[in-house]
């Protein structure tokens, strides 16, 4: 179906003008089919041209955007089946669910809840996204009602989950405006839900009891104007939610069937009373492919795990995380403490950092910016070396935090111990240990000289 | 229209090793396909988890943990005992910590002793890891191999620098080696190669990737099993079709996410039910990337792992 660099050369004014920052037509052609540039970039291309190549230009999973501002959500424009291929690229949005059978005192305590359930890690905050109502009662006035109070009390995006399009619009009336995610279109109430979905400009997820119809209805729906869609598989256990997630991503991405070219949906909630196996089916629609996932509870030891899982999985592989450069008091440290230094490689810092503390012995923990890489191989590419280390040392203020001029540096880089001390003037160059596993009995033993 | 089923076949398929004897032996590995993917080829077994015990007294180890296990620290025959019959651990794993020449430095025959001892005890497999030091490891499990002949356990680990005795002590008494390389598909593949170039059976091998924790490094083991998996059934590579173990439980187990109490850390919420989590998605990240064989600490991961891969239909 991808259409080849030749098939689009053909619709190109090939000019060769190079206004669309390329030198030729066809080197443009060939950077569109690569998946490179956007059509946009070309002033010249006929209106005709531009509809016949839209659908090959355009991703194969098409990006979906929940809610306005810095709150939003976007989800899909996947391009890989595993990460190491290229990345994952938009991390899936985690939703807390709320209904309106539950008190509604509670429900929006539980929404309220939601905005300490966030921490930083590695520079990035891991938080929950989206809140999702749901219309249990089938009461339009009621879910509308509570739609209104979890509005007032959250800046993140809303789930509206409804079967009946009176529900539905009755909730958009309050909530239109913010580009919910509407829940979701059947074959029952598509033409209902894709009115509604049109004159709100909002995203429609759409559901169905197979897959077969699922294709159906998005190509319908595709057909109606509505384009920002999302796709729930339909199933509620495990097993069949991972099968069929697996099938969306492929024949979306490996046999780029359009009907299928959509993030997904997934609704641990529904799928398991046991809040710990919520957890865990979670953590799979994390790795394996889920786009959305709405959750019934999310109290921190359960969403801590999950997003630090969603971090991992959604790391670009050939960028490695960097931890910021800079002094890390670890278990209190204070003037006599050793200093130790390492890189910024965001596991390299983890790993030694929890080393140090399960060692219970305080110490200042400097972070080198060697552009993320490890110690050995920051040492190999020249950037771990004793004038950058000393710079480091230098400016970093540490040598205000302790009276002693000591600092131990990692054993695998032991040789540049005699380097590092000339570039440090007054201060004395320990080796410490190779592995980090062995930093809690170097700590133990090892004291400054002042101390 | 009708929705043509991307399913996908692949050419290779994982050998199968099979551990213990008699009634009491397991078999690991034998699908065609990646895990989980049994809606597309077979899964003849599921993972199975070997559970951790200590031959020294834990110290300073989670209160999660010490609440189930207390009573059995500094005793690893009781220890292994409950993790087989109250647990329903498939195997043991037993960790030889105490032969740690920066610790303990326990000799190889007191060692031995304990793993004589364990086996007497149990009529599940074992698998016996040494302290990590490459030196004193192959001293250590050449008598272990020695100890436990006739019984097919794993030994490990085999590394760059001690593969030659590890494999040689394999041979000699019947054993299976864990070949441990540092998250690295090429390594990996390398040791296999050395290792059945020094006469040492195909299906006497299992890969250990020496894998992270979540939250520290997870992501490198999770994609590194996957292309080790991919190579195994893409490529049809009979170098890199041993099934896979990953050591989770230590790895998980020491971070502070798993350990550190409600009091140091109100922000992370119940600190036991945190630390189960912690090593069940660590746990299920791994088998969904390709691991066959989890060794894990506390009893509640276990069942939960064992609850998901009933889930996915894998008895």
């Amino acid at each position: 179906m991808a259409l080849t660099g030749l098939d689009i050369y053909k619709q190109l004014p090939k000019t060769n003008c190079g206004e669309c920052g390329v030198p030729t037509c066809l080197a443009f052609a060939m950077k569109l089919a690569a998946g490179g540039a956007s059509l946009d970039a070309c002033p010249h291309v006929t209106e005709e041209a531009k509809n016949a190549l839209s659908a090959a230009s355009a991703p194969p999973m098409r990006g979906v955007t929940i809610g306005t501002g810095d709150f939003a959500v976007k989800v899909g424009e996947e391009l890989v089946l595993f990460r190491h291929e290229k990345t994952f690229f938009n991390a899936p949005g985690f939703a807390l669910l709320v209904d309106d059978m539950m008190d509604e005192g509670e429900a929006v305590a539980k929404v309220e809840a939601l905005k300490a359930t966030k921490w930083e890690r590695v520079g990035q905050a891991l938080k929950a996204n989206l809140v999702a109502v749901k219309n249990t009662s089938g009461d339009a006035a009621k879910f509308a009602g509570l739609v209104t109070k979890v509005q007032a009390a959250t800046d993140m995006p809303l789930i509206l989950m409804a079967d009946s399009a009176e529900s539905m619009e009755k909730a958009l009336e309050v909530a239109g405006a913010s580009k919910p995610l509407i829940y979701a279109a059947t074959e029952g109430n598509a033409d209902a839900f894709a009115e509604l979905a049109k004159k709100h400009s909002a995203p429609l997820a759409v559901k169905a009891g197979s897959l077969d119809a699922l294709g159906e209805l998005t190509t319908k729906l595709d057909a109606a104007g509505v384009k920002d869609l999302v796709l729930d598989p339909g199933t509620r256990t495990l097993k069949e939610t991972f099968e069929n997630l697996v099938y969306l991503r492929r024949a979306a991405l490996k046999k780029k069937l359009r009907p299928y070219g959509y993030p997904t949906i997934t609704i641990p909630a529904e799928e398991t009373d046991d809040d710990m196996m919520e957890a865990i089916h979670a953590a799979v629609y994390v790795m394996k492919y889920g786009g959305l996932i709405i959750m019934r509870d999310l109290s921190p030891e359960k969403a801590y795990p999950l997003f630090v899982l969603r971090q991992n999985i959604y790391t670009d592989p050939q960028r490695p995380m960097q931890v910021e450069q800079g002094f890390y008091p670890i278990n209190s440290p204070d003037e006599n403490s050793p200093v130790m230094v390492t890189t910024n490689f965001s596991l390299t810092y983890f790993i030694v950092s929890s080393e140090v503390e399960g060692s219970k012995q305080p110490a200042w923990l400097g972070v080198v910016d060697v552009e993320g890489l490890s110690v050995l191989t920051a040492w190999a590419a020249g950037k771990f070396v004793p004038e950058r280390i000393a710079a480091f040392v230098k400016k970093s203020g540490i040598e205000e935090k302790v009276k002693h001029r000591e600092v131990v540096i990692p054993g695998y880089v032991a040789q540049l111990s005699g380097e590092l001390e000339d570039e440090l003037g007054d201060w004395k160059v320990t080796v410490g240990p190779r592995e980090a596993s062995d930093i809690s009995t170097f700590l133990k033993s090892y004291q400054t000289v002042n101390a | 229209m009708a929705f043509q089923t991307p399913t996908e076949q692949y050419s290779g398929k994982i050998r199968e090793v099979t551990i213990g004897t008699g009634d009491s032996k397991v078999v690991t590995g034998g699908q065609n396909t990646l895990n989980f993917y049994n809606f597309e080829g077979t899964m003849p077994h599921r993972p199975l988890i070997a559970m951790e015990v200590y031959d020294t007294e834990p110290v300073e180890w989670a209160a999660a943990l010490k609440d189930t296990l207390g009573d059995v620290w500094g005793d690893p025959v009781a220890w292994a005992k409950k993790c087989q019959d109250e647990f329903g651990a498939d195997m043991i794993c037993l960790q030889l910590a105490s032969t740690d020449p920066n610790g303990a430095d326990k000799s190889a025959d007191e060692a031995a002793e304990t793993v004589k001892a364990v086996l007497g005890a149990i009529s599940i497999p074992l698998i016996v890891y040494g302290s990590g030091n490459a030196d004193k490891d192959s001293e250590v499990l050449k008598k272990v191999a020695e100890v436990a002949q006739g019984q097919n356990t794993v030994i490990g680990t085999a590394v760059e620098d001690n593969y030659k005795s590890v494999a040689a002590a394999a041979m000699g008494f019947n054993q299976i080696v864990a070949g441990e390389t540092p998250i690295d598909v090429n390594m990996a593949k390398q040791l296999n190669i050395l290792m059945t170039n020094l006469g040492l059976p195909a299906e006497q091998i299992l890969i250990d990737p020496a894998v992270g924790a979540l939250g520290y490094g997870l992501e490198y083991a999770y994609s590194v099993i996957e292309r080790d998996r991919l190579a195994a059934l893409q490529q049809n590579d009979a170098m890199m079709q041993m099934p896979i173990i990953a050591n989770m439980g230590r790895e998980v187990w020491k971070t502070k996410e798993a350990k550190i109490s409600q009091e140091e850390a109100p922000e992370w919420g119940d600190p036991t039910r945190r630390g189960i989590l912690w090593e069940t998605i660590t746990a299920v990240s791994l088998l969904t990337a390709g691991t066959d064989i989890l060794i894990m600490r506390h009893p509640e991961s276990v069942k939960l792992v064992k609850k998901t891969l009933t889930e996915f239909g894998l008895n």
